[in-house]
Formats: C-alpha cells, structure tokens, sequence
C-alpha cells in the first residue's frame, strides 16, 4: 500500500494539465481512507492544493466536503460525497450513486496539516463569494496561511472588494503572503511589514516575528514592529488582566452571594453550600434535556428557562434543610459544620447515583460562545455574561432586601430577634425562608457556572473554600463588602498567576487573606450597631 | 440565629481544625466499615477490585469497576479458573489516598484475593505499594504513568512515558513541525515527573530553553483565562507552538472551553493530551476542539474486529447504548486475561508462583495485536494519537508500525538513565544498576 500510495504522490507531483491535474487531485485525495501514515496524508494534502489551483467546477464542492467529513473513497480510488439523507453521490461528476453503500467506502481522514491546507484553499476559493461574512471568514483563512499561491487571487479579490473590513483584512493577508513570497521587492515587503504593524495584534506579531530575525531592511524594521505591537499589547495586557480579575471575581460572587446570605445574614456555617450550587447546574442540565425532547424550538433560551427553575428547586431544598435539620442547630455552629458537611456528602452521592459520575453535558448557547476584540482586549461572551448577571443578581437580592416585605421582615429578625416576635413576626417561617433564598441564589450560581465548570456531582466542593473566603474577606453580613471582597480577590488572583504561577498565586492569596483578617477580623466592612456589639 | 456569637473566633478556629479532623477520622472509618462483598469460601477465588466508586475520582474509576466486573462475569461464563469460579471483591477506597492502603490490605490479607485490579492515580499507587510489598500481593495497575518505578508485585498495563508521551511529542515534530513548546499540567508527581522527562528529551532534540514554557496548576482549576492568553502570546512568536497537557481530570473541562472560546484552533496551537479520553470529553462540546489530540494505546474507534466485539459486550453489560470505552479499560482487559493465562500457566494462584508465570505471558489486545508481558513487569504496546472529532469521538492520524516496549526507568533522566528493571532469575531486581552492576532497589529480600 505505501507504494501504492507513494506512485500516486509521483503521478500527481509530475503530471502536468489541468484537466489531468483534477484527475489525480481525486485520486490522490482518497489516500488516507485507505491507509494512516504520513504519506497518505500528504497525498491527500497535495491532493487539495492541486485540486484548488486545478480550476475545477467541483474543487470547492470536493474540498467543502472533507472539511465536514462527508467525503468518502473505496478501494478503487473513487470519491464520493455522503449527502444529509445517507446516500451517496460521485464527487467527480456530482450524479447519484445508488449502489455505493455504507459498507463500500471509507472516510477521507483529516489530520490538522489537512485541515490547514482546506482552510487555505477553501480561502481562496471563496475570496469571490457573493456575501461579505463568507469573504471575511475566506480572507482570515489566508491570512492565517500566507501562502504566496494565493497573491494572484488576493490582487483580483481586492480590486473588486467593496467591503472596508473585508478588504482592510484583505490587505493584510496580501500583506502576510508578500512577506512569506521569494520573489517580492523589497519595498513591497517594507510596506507589507507596514500594514501588519498596524494591524498590532498577536497574528501579526507571530507572522512578524518569524522575520524579525532577518538581516537587511526587511528583517530590521519587523524587529522594530514586533517591539512596538509588543509595547502596544503590553499596555492592552493591564487591562486584560482587570477584565479577567472582574470575570474570575464575578464568578466568586456569584458563588458567594447566597453565602453571604446564610451565612453572612443569617450566621450558618453551611457546608452544603456548594451542593445547592451543583443542584442548580444539574437542574439546568435536566431543563435542557426536556427542552431539547419537548419544546426544541425554545432550546436557544432554555439558560433563561434554568435560572428560575433553579433558583425554586435549591431554594425548597434549602427550605426543606432548614426545617429538617438547620432549625435544631442554631446557636451550634461546631455542630451545625458538622452536620452540613455530612449533608454536603449525601447530596453529593445522591446526584451521584441518580446521575451517574460522569459530567454531563450542558450547551453553550450560540450567543455565548466564541469571543470579540475590543482594542487590544479579548472578550469571551460567556464571561461577559457571566459578569452581567453576576451583577443583575446581587442587585436584585439587595433590592429584595431593601424593598420588599420579606426582605424587612429578614432584616428585623436578624437585627433583634425577640422584638420581631413581639411585633408578631414568624420567627421560624422567616428563617426557613432566609435559608432558601441563600440557597435558591446559589442554585441560580449553578446555572452560570454550567456554562464554565464541569457539571459533574464534584462542582461545588471546588467553590466552597472560595465562597467562605469572599464572605469573610467582605466583612459578614454585608452585600456591598461580599460584592467588593470577591472583585478584589479576582483582581489580585489574575495579576499574582501570571508573576507566581497559578499554585503559588493561590497561596500568596490566601496568606495574604489571612493577614488582613487577623488584622480585621470582620472583613472590609464590618457591620456596625447593636446586632454586632450584643 | 447567632449573630451575637463570633463565628470565627481564634478558639473557635482552633475548634473547627479538631472537628474537621474529626471528621475525616470518622469519614475513614465508616469507609472502612463498608462490608465487603462476601467472606472467604472455599470454592471460588477472588479477584480484589479497588477503584474509587465515590468522591473525585468516582469519575474515572467506577468505569473500571464495571469493566472488571463485566471481565470477571465472562470468565465464568466460560467455567471459570483453575476449575473454581472467580468472585468480585469490590471496595470503595473513595478517592482517599490512606484509605487506598488500608483497603488494600484488608483485599489481601482479609478477603485472601489472588489479585487486585485497581488505582488511578499515581499517588493511590504510590500509597498501596509498601503494602502490596509487604504482604506479597498481586496489582494490576490500569492507567498511563510518569515511570520511574519497578515493583516485583506490581504489574503495569498502562503505558510508561515513553509509550505514550515521547511517541506524541515526535508526532508533533515531524508532522505538525512545531519548534515551541508549553508543557501545562496539574500540580503533582504525574506531570512533574513527565514534564521533566519531556524537558530533556526536548532539549536532546535541540530545543532551546526559551522554546520551552512549564505551567502548573492547582488540581480542579476553573479559571483559565490568563492561562490561555499567555499560551496564545507564547505561541505568537513566529515558530509553530504546542501545548503538550498533562492536565488532569476534571480541570480538562474549564480548560478546553477555555481553548475553544479565544479561538484558538488546532490548526493554530494543536494540544496534544495524555489524561483525555473518550470519558472525559462526555461533558463537552467538542465542536471547537476539533483537531486537538491525544496520545493512548487505544481508542474507542480502533477498527478491529476484537474491538468492535467488546464494545458491543461493554454495551450490553451496562445496559447503556451511550456508554464509551477508553485506553484504562483495556489496560484491564489485557491485565485480566494475563492473570488468567498466567494463573493457568502456574496451576496455582500463589502469588510467587503466579509473579514468576507472568513474565512472558502475551495475549491478544484490541488493536488488533498482541501485548506480552515483560521482565520489567510492563507490557507491550503500540502508540496511537488520535485527533478530537465533533462526536467526541478521536480518528486514528497515526499508530507505530510495532508494538513499543515501556522504558520503566527514563533513559532521559540523569539519576535513571542506568537503570533496568528484570524480575527474572536471576537478576530479580526492579533497578539495576547497568554501570556499577548493584542492585540500588526493588531487590527482593
């Protein structure tokens, strides 16, 4: 077979034609259906350059095809596409195939060199496509190869563009190719370096640099452009690192929030804390599945689905906590840690065996994956999100602390328990009720943290250590200081990791904690008044 | 309600550390009480199963309970052993180190099992081994490992380094040229030691030090954005880059969604994995890792006959059409069926007996090859790296022609790079010394 494959590498590098040149493109492409080995990969990888210069009507077709893995080949050498339905149709000549079975072919395989070669020529390709992203998408594709092949076509793709980002993009990718072309001018490869620098981002730099170590003009002003981009992202990477702080400390507060109302308002030490999180992701996990079995056309938003449904089912577990257990604890936090955490191991074990161990899957809505630029920064959406909601939940539990009834009647138990008796408050029913709106945020927590962390019955012992953290580290029983508390860790956690490495960074955070508690042993901002002092 | 009681005094702290040790004093203790399955009777023999079922590693090994118990159920179907049928021993060690120990010893020396099957994790191992040692019991250790260890009662059916992890960094060179390298890991012996066995096997291949960029993180890390970014500005130097991940367990996650989400692509910065399979990306989307790879001795999608077979007995046996396999599972399966012909070839299920039968013992494994057992207690096995496909599945972009034999002591480690493992007669040493022809340890007493 290595022969076999060897020849056809031999016919496809010296046959000239175009015509010819098609022929062996598909031949050559079947290589690695038929046997794993660098060779076959390379054929297949010469296969697709051929075949995309070749000028053929199906090359984009063909090429599209391996990029989804619906090209298959038999023993013979013959191509065929896979179509949505199961059947199959002649790559060559695009007619139905109908005695060609599963059982007949094999797949094309890809590897990544491949894959890059499709990339590239699917770029060029589809540099003529009539809708703008397509093109955009075709010019990121050229840019990442800079291959010189594809100057001839960048040249007639720019001079037709309309399109100012397409054809700003264009440019640099005329630009990269340039720099990687032997036979450019020098000053056409001055002004390449030129269009790059501007462009100041980490492509830029990685295409740069490569010539950054050249002799003559060329190699001396892309040494000059790599320090500038590379001044440019430094001052950008400041920035970065706040806005991974803020992310990383949303997270923490978001986790921390119900916390701080167990155990910052309220006074639990709960250990099973973190599981209430864990049962909010499970429960976006189970909204997800019956969306997807009985309401698919609503599956985009079942996350905004989850979040009340989580919020109900860990706040009537939360409910359900404090009446059984909780309530006969308090004024005992030994026993109270105790008892939580031994909770914390049954709920842990019971989502084990109705689950299983494994993770589970929980999707990422389209419009939270993926990331923009924004200057110099990176901005993953599932983390500004996250942000966003971090704060829209704090907000909302502080307006319902503040506003509404429950929320005064929760104030007044905490402030003087034995005067909000005698005012005729339910003393216990609040307290039930405390406990399952500390809860049901940690349940809406889940649901954000789905989208980041395994959902898998471990979850919540990860956040547990954290969350106690930000809530002492805030002052006890004080949103605003949980808030500020768990921004500041992130902060300093994002600035310390890239310094002392994520483990050490870990342990300056907490020494450092330490020392500011037992400087202050209530925290950023201790509550003050009576409740304290009594 | 207790507002009016400091919660975190000083005493109370001092407090809460007695109650939290209380605590896992008790946590081992109703552990350890858990019954195991039967008492000791005449006409069967036990085969001990120690994998985590609860905690941490309940992810990864209650897989392999299943799969041992699958094993076991097979052999009896086709009569048994020895003309006894085998009986399952199964204990929760609950992904706590000391308490692998003691169940250890309680499967040896209460249960009288011939043989245990079981650990994960390189630091389980490294805690039942003195006791394996001592009471001259029979493990058959399952997973990929850092090397560097050759014991006379153990029996390592997943792949050293050299099986697995230099195979993959060659891979990368050849095909994908990459000159720069980020070696990212958790925080703890697996990866420590195999980064350090990369680091100067790199370094042999010319790599300069600035090409090479070590990262550790804690264990269950969540956050990795900074972690990502800096591996994209490592990587934006002009010079094909990897990430070589010894990553382990749940961290992967976070991690390649992480990967997938700042765009990196495998085309860009491929990370080739040595602790992801088919089990750990059952939680992910894997759309955005398309071409990441990994590097085991086997894959659920091996096209062989054999492997078709027990997927589809794996299938029936757990009932669940969804369920997948991975490269520890057949470490297991290869591991019982060389007990099985290694008791067979020593009529007994004595240990020393059985030890000394092994060596040389080959039989047939998934791939469509045959693994044996060498002197050095490691087997055979043919490396294959496979490539993340959208189904969570890998394909196969590259297998060794051979079966590669495991190198237990680095050849790339100056304080190994001397020493051989050969438990046959006479040597029956775990580390020889080549050069000044001493025994340094391991030797039986």
């Amino acid at each position: 077979m290595p022969r076999l494959i060897a020849l056809l590498l031999l016919i496809v590098l010296v046959l000239p034609g175009s015509r010819a040149h098609a022929d062996d493109a598909y031949d050559a492409l079947s290589a690695s259906a038929l046997a794993i080995s660098p060779e076959s990969f390379d054929s297949v990888r010469h296969g697709i350059e051929q075949l995309a210069e070749s000028g053929d009507p199906r090359a984009a077709v063909v090429i599209g095809a391996l990029h989804d893995g619906t090209l298959y080949a038999n023993d013979d050498h013959a191509l065929f596409i896979q179509q949505p339905d199961g059947s199959y149709v002649d790559a060559h000549t695009g007619a139905k195939a109908p005695d060609v079975t599963d059982d007949d072919v094999k797949k094309v395989r890809v590897n990544n060199a491949v894959r890059s070669a499709i990339d590239a020529a699917l770029g060029g390709l589809q540099l003529f496509a009539p809708d703008a992203p397509t093109r955009l998408h075709a010019a990121t594709a050229v840019f990442t190869s800079h291959d010189p092949a594809a100057l001839p076509a960048l040249k007639k793709a720019l001079a037709k563009e309309s399109d100012p980002a397409v054809k700003r993009l264009m440019e640099q990718a005329q630009a990269a190719a340039l720099l990687s072309a032997p036979d450019a001018s020098e000053a056409e490869k001055l002004d390449a370096v030129a269009t790059l620098r501007a462009r100041g981002d980490q492509d830029a730099r990685s295409v740069l640099s490569a010539l950054a170590g050249q002799s003559g003009p060329v190699g001396t002003a892309a040494a000059a452009a790599v320090v500038s981009i590379d001044h440019f992202l430094q001052i950008w990477s400041v920035a970065q690192s706040v806005y991974y702080g803020i992310s990383l400390g949303s997270v923490l507060l978001l986790a921390a929030a119900g916390l701080a109302i167990t155990f910052g308002v309220m006074g639990v030490i709960n250990m099973a804390h973190g599981e209430m999180v864990m049962i909010g992701a499970y429960v976006t996990f189970v909204v997800q599945q019956l969306m997807h079995a009985y309401l698919p056309s609503l599956y985009g938003i079942s996350l905004l689905i989850a979040v009340p449904m989580a919020f109900l089912v860990s706040g009537a577990v939360g409910v359900v906590i404090e009446r059984s257990l909780i309530r006969w604890l308090y004024g005992r936090p030994l026993e109270t840690l105790l008892a939580t955490w031994g909770l914390s191991l049954v709920l842990q074990q019971v989502v084990r065996s109705l689950f299983g161990a494994n993770n589970q899957d929980v999707d990422t809505p389209g419009w939270m994956s993926g990331a923009f630029q924004l200057g110099g920064l990176t901005l993953t959406w599932n983390r500004l999100y996250i942000i966003i909601f971090a704060f829209l939940v704090v907000a909302a539990l502080m307006a319902a602390l503040r506003y509404t009834p429950l929320g005064l009647r929760m104030r007044a138990v905490t402030q003087n328990r034995r005067m909000a008796a005698a005012m005729g408050i339910r003393t216990p029913w609040i307290d039930a009720l405390t406990f399952g709106l500390g809860s049901g945020i940690a349940g809406i927590a889940g649901v954000a943290l789905s989208q980041i962390d395994n959902v898998s019955p471990n979850l919540g012992q990860g956040y547990i250590i954290d969350s106690f953290m930000v809530v002492v580290f805030g002052g006890v029983g004080n949103l605003w200081g949980t808030t500020l508390g768990a921004l500041t860790l992130g902060i300093v956690n994002k600035f310390l990791e890239p310094i002392a490495g994520a483990v050490l960074g870990k342990i300056i955070v907490l020494v450092l904690l330490i020392l500011f508690v037992q400087r202050n042993p209530r925290g950023m901002f201790p509550l003050k008044g009576r409740a304290v002092e009594a | 309600m207790s507002l009016d009681e400091p919660i975190l005094s000083r005493r109370g702290l001092g407090r809460l550390g007695v109650a939290a040790a209380t605590l896992a004093a008790v946590g081992a203790v109703k552990a350890a009480s858990t019954p195991a399955e039967a008492q000791a009777t005449g006409g069967t023999i036990k085969v001990g199963v120690l994998h985590s079922l609860s905690g941490t590693m309940a992810i990864s090994e209650t897989t392999l309970k299943d799969v041992m118990l699958m094993l076991i159920e097979q052999q009896n179907k086709k009569g048994g052993l020895l003309g006894k049928k085998l009986e399952a021993v199964v204990v929760d060690p609950a992904s706590n180190w000391p308490l692998f120990a003691e169940k250890a010893r309680q499967l040896i020396s209460v249960d009288k099992c011939a043989a245990v099957f079981g650990c994960w994790t390189s630091v389980s191992r490294k805690s039942v081994l003195p006791v394996f040692e001592e009471l001259n019991g029979i493990l058959f250790y399952p997973v990929q490992y850092e090397g560097q260890e050759c014991s006379r009662n153990v029996f390592y059916t997943g792949a050293a380094p050299n099986q697995q992890a230099i195979p993959a960094v060659d891979y990368l060179m050849k095909e994908n040229k990459v000159k720069r390298w980020v070696l990212a890991g958790t925080d703890y012996v697996y990866p420590r030691t195999t980064n350090q066995i990369l680091e100067a096997y790199l370094k042999m291949k010319g790599v300069a030090q600035e090409d090479i960029m070590i990262n550790y993180t804690p264990f269950g890390q969540s956050d990795w954005q900074n972690i990502v970014s800096s591996i994209k500005t490592f990587g934006s130097a002009g010079k094909k880059t990897a990430v070589v991940s010894t990553i382990n367990g749940d961290a992967n996650v976070p991690f390649y969604k992480e990967l997938g989400n700042q765009g990196i692509k495998a085309t860009d910065i491929p990370v080739v994995a040595f602790s992801v399979g088919e089990e750990e990306l059952a939680g992910v989307d894997t759309k955005p890792l398309l071409g990441h790879l990994a590097a085991w001795n086997y894959f659920e999608s091996v096209d062989t006959r054999e492997n078709k077979a027990f997927i589809k007995e794996w299938k029936a046996f757990t009932k669940n059409p969804k369920r997948t396999t991975n490269d520890p599972m057949e470490a297991h399966y290869i591991g019982f069926n060389m007990w099985v012909k290694g008791v067979e070839k020593a009529g007994t299920t004595d240990p020393d007996a059985v030890i000394d039968a092994l060596i040389g013992v080959s039989v047939p494994n998934l791939s469509g090859g045959y693994s044996a057992l060498m002197p050095n207690h490691h087997i055979t096995k043919p490396v294959l790296i496979g490539e993340i496909q959208p189904d969570g599945q890998f394909n196969i972009v590259s297998e060794t022609p051979g079966l590669v034999v495991a190198q237990e002591w680095s050849p790339y480690v100056e304080d190994t790079k001397d020493l051989i493992g050969d438990w046959r007669a006479p040597l029956k040493c775990g580390a020889f010394n080549v050069k000044t022809g001493t025994c340094t340890s391991g030797k039986k007493a």
